[in-house]
């Protein structure tokens, strides 16, 4: 990240993008392995409950939220002395 | 206290025996885990511009990140597959780990003790012991710190090898080396930087692997209901339904003795000391912007490590009421059950793994397994790499070279430790109980370092020699325990001899501590301003709380208070 001018915004390298970037990947293989590809013994094992779904479901919502948070309230890096600047 | 029967044969994990059914989705997720995780190693070397911004990020983290950080830089191999161990062995009692073992020294830590961390900006508890007592005594902390973690390191990573072995069915060097190489790729390629990030990230992929798991089984048991009622049926009774008073859990047959050696036991010695002086989780509040948000760091970690056990200790005890080789094995006692042994409690949570979770969902929890357990060796790599290249090449070796001089050591010094900790997970996969070592290795380092460190900072007479002594005098008695042990002058069942050794280390420490003071010279009090409480204006101590400070969730004592109130309540309802 490029310390010249100011602050900069951490963007892409947001743990909270890369967070939501990742768990969001995941819940869309969760949600498609839930709607296509469950089968009988999986349902059996867990007492008809339909876990990749559901918790693809969870992934996304989680995932999104964490997306929106980070376009909302992004980081501010501080530029030099971190430890005087002040608080984003 | 993980069951015997985790060491050397570990027949639980030979291939066959019972192994997860991966698919190839599977491994593209984890692959997909891991590829994220070296990009981002790849990443954070650009920022890296000083060895200050390598080894502390710059100071520029906010507290939930590193607050997250703090606690999934401890929430390892030994702690998903130790307590979920206890969990099924022991029931709720198990708890105690989390709630009295770590919260209330992480609050104690984030209240009382970061102003000193953080105002003095020390890099590593060795530093610290330099600003307080000098040399003499930052040489023996230094050196004992870096052996610590390399034995530690070597733990993690033999767990991190026998779970890629069940897993996958590689075999146990095979995976302890690859293991070593990812653990080395990112550590060196982004330094603390990109492991903070990594242990974030980490505790998500736990929790979205762990959290489906406990609810599933809980639903395949008939709920919370169903599980009381089949662990009442159980060999364990309703006594594992309760925190209080666990005998099991001490060894100890009367009430009063068991609440005693858990809040004085455990909470005390063994749980402060890990806590304040361990520098893998102090060294994430170092990389915070300023005090407030470094005080903020083991106050917002409080939070989920107090929900952590009902998604790690809730799984075990669920997979000892419902997989059957383990219900057999619960029933004989513990003695071996199935197969002949062929699963303990360790495997407790691989097996409700193996017995719920469809494709999918399995990758999931396997790159969250191979992640977390990650986290806890390259947190002792990290934190191993800061104090020899600081603290032991800096200031004894060679001094006075450039930045990037120590850079180099640093990363070799991480190389270098990652090598030896194959070594030393050898060495632990030779010891029959993991724990057993982990807390020996706790009264030889910990203990006498709590006794000097809490010693040093509320007592300002204690004297430079003082310093060294005790803690050489400290680690020597609890060694000499130990030996005493080994040799049989005396024997205690489980872990007694390392919870004596370390009840040892830490009187004599502070005995020794203060008859050697009483006769040697203390410094001037000018020279300990920052460094011992009664010599820190009370202003040093407490933030600044204004502009984004100020808000009411990033007070200190709202958090602390908040936290204290939910481990109450928790205590009452599971009472």
């Amino acid at each position: 990240m490029a310390r010249r001018n100011g602050t900069k915004k951490a963007g892409a390298l947001d743990i909270r993008s890369i967070t939501g970037l990742l768990l969001g990947a995941y819940g869309v293989v969760l949600l498609v392995l839930g709607l296509f590809f469950t089968t009988e013994r999986d349902l059996e094992r867990a007492q008809g409950q339909n876990l990749n779904l559901w918790a693809g479901a969870g992934l996304v919502v989680f995932a999104l939220l964490m997306l929106l948070w980070a376009r909302l309230r992004p980081i501010e890096v501080p530029a030099e002395q971190p430890a005087d600047a002040p608080a984003p | 206290m993980i069951d015997r029967g985790s060491g050397r044969g570990r027949s639980s994990v030979e291939p066959g025996v019972f192994t997860l059914d991966a698919q190839p989705i599977d491994y593209l997720i984890v692959a997909a885990y891991f590829g994220v995780v070296i990009t981002i190693g790849v990443l954070a070397r650009r920022q890296v511009s000083t060895s200050l911004d390598f080894f502390l990020s710059g100071r520029s983290l906010p507290a939930w990140v590193t607050g997250l950080a703090f606690v999934s830089a401890n929430l390892g191999a030994i702690e998903i597959i130790g307590m979920s161990a206890n969990g099924a062995q022991y029931g709720i009692a198990s708890m105690h780990y989390f709630w009295v073992g770590a919260v209330p020294a992480m609050l104690f830590l984030g209240v009382v003790l970061m102003p000193f961390y953080y105002g003095s900006k020390v890099r590593s508890v060795p530093e610290f012991m330099l600003r307080r007592f000098g040399p003499a005594t930052h040489l023996v902390n230094a050196i004992s710190f870096a052996v610590a973690q390399l034995l530690i390191a070597g733990i993690n990573l033999f767990l991190l090898g026998t779970v890629v072995e069940v897993l996958l069915g590689w075999p146990l060097w095979v995976s302890l080396l690859v293991a070593a190489a990812i653990v080395l790729a990112y550590t060196v390629l982004g330094g603390l930087s990109a492991a903070i990030y990594n242990e974030v990230l980490q505790f998500f992929v736990i929790v979205a692997a762990l959290l489906p798991l406990t609810l599933a089984g809980l639903n395949n048991v008939g709920g919370w209901q169903g599980l009381v009622d089949r662990v009442t049926e159980g060999p364990g009774g309703a006594e594992q339904l309760s925190l209080w008073p666990a005998n099991d859990l001490t060894g100890f047959g009367s009430d009063l003795l068991s609440i005693v050696g858990v809040v004085f036991g455990l909470g005390f010695v063994l749980s402060f000391g890990y806590w304040t002086t361990n520098f893998v989780e102090v060294q994430r509040a170092m990389a915070t912007k300023d005090l407030s948000a470094a005080r903020r760091t083991p106050l917002i970690g409080a939070f989920p490590k107090i929900f952590i056990p009902f998604i790690v200790v809730i799984p075990g005890m669920i997979a000892a009421v419902s997989v059957s080789e383990l219900v057999e094995y619960k029933a004989s006692g513990g003695e071996g059950g199935s197969a002949g042994g062929s699963v303990d409690y360790n495997d407790a949570i691989l097996l409700l793994i193996r017995d719920i979770l469809p494709t999918g969902l399995l990758g999931l929890a396997i790159a969250g397994l191979l992640a977390s357990f990650m986290a806890g060796m390259a947190a002792n790599i990290s934190s191993f790499n800061t104090v020899f290249s600081y603290d032991i090449w800096q200031t004894y070796v060679k001094k006075d070279r450039d930045d990037g001089y120590y850079l180099r050591v640093g990363r070799i010094a991480t190389t270098a430790a990652t090598l030896i900790a194959v070594g030393t997970a050898f060495f632990a996969a030779s010891y029959s109980n993991l724990m057993d070592y982990l807390q020996q290795l706790f009264s030889f380092f910990n203990a006498p370092l709590f006794a000097t460190f809490i010693l040093g900072l509320f007592w300002k007479r204690m004297t430079p020699t003082a310093g060294w002594v005790g803690l050489s005098l400290g680690t020597i008695s609890s060694v000499t325990v130990f030996v005493l042990s080994e040799i049989g002058v005396f024997t205690l069942p489980g872990q007694g001899a390392a919870f004596v050794g370390a009840g040892v280390a830490f009187v004599v420490d502070i005995v020794v501590s203060v008859l050697v003071s009483l006769r040697t010279r203390p410094r001037v009090d000018a020279e300990l301003k920052g460094l011992v409480w009664s010599l820190t204006p009370k202003a040093d101590r407490v933030e600044v709380r204004e502009g984004a400070n100020a808000a009411w969730y990033r007070s200190t004592p709202v958090l602390a208070t908040a936290a204290g109130v939910i481990l109450v309540a928790l205590n009452i309802v599971f009472a």
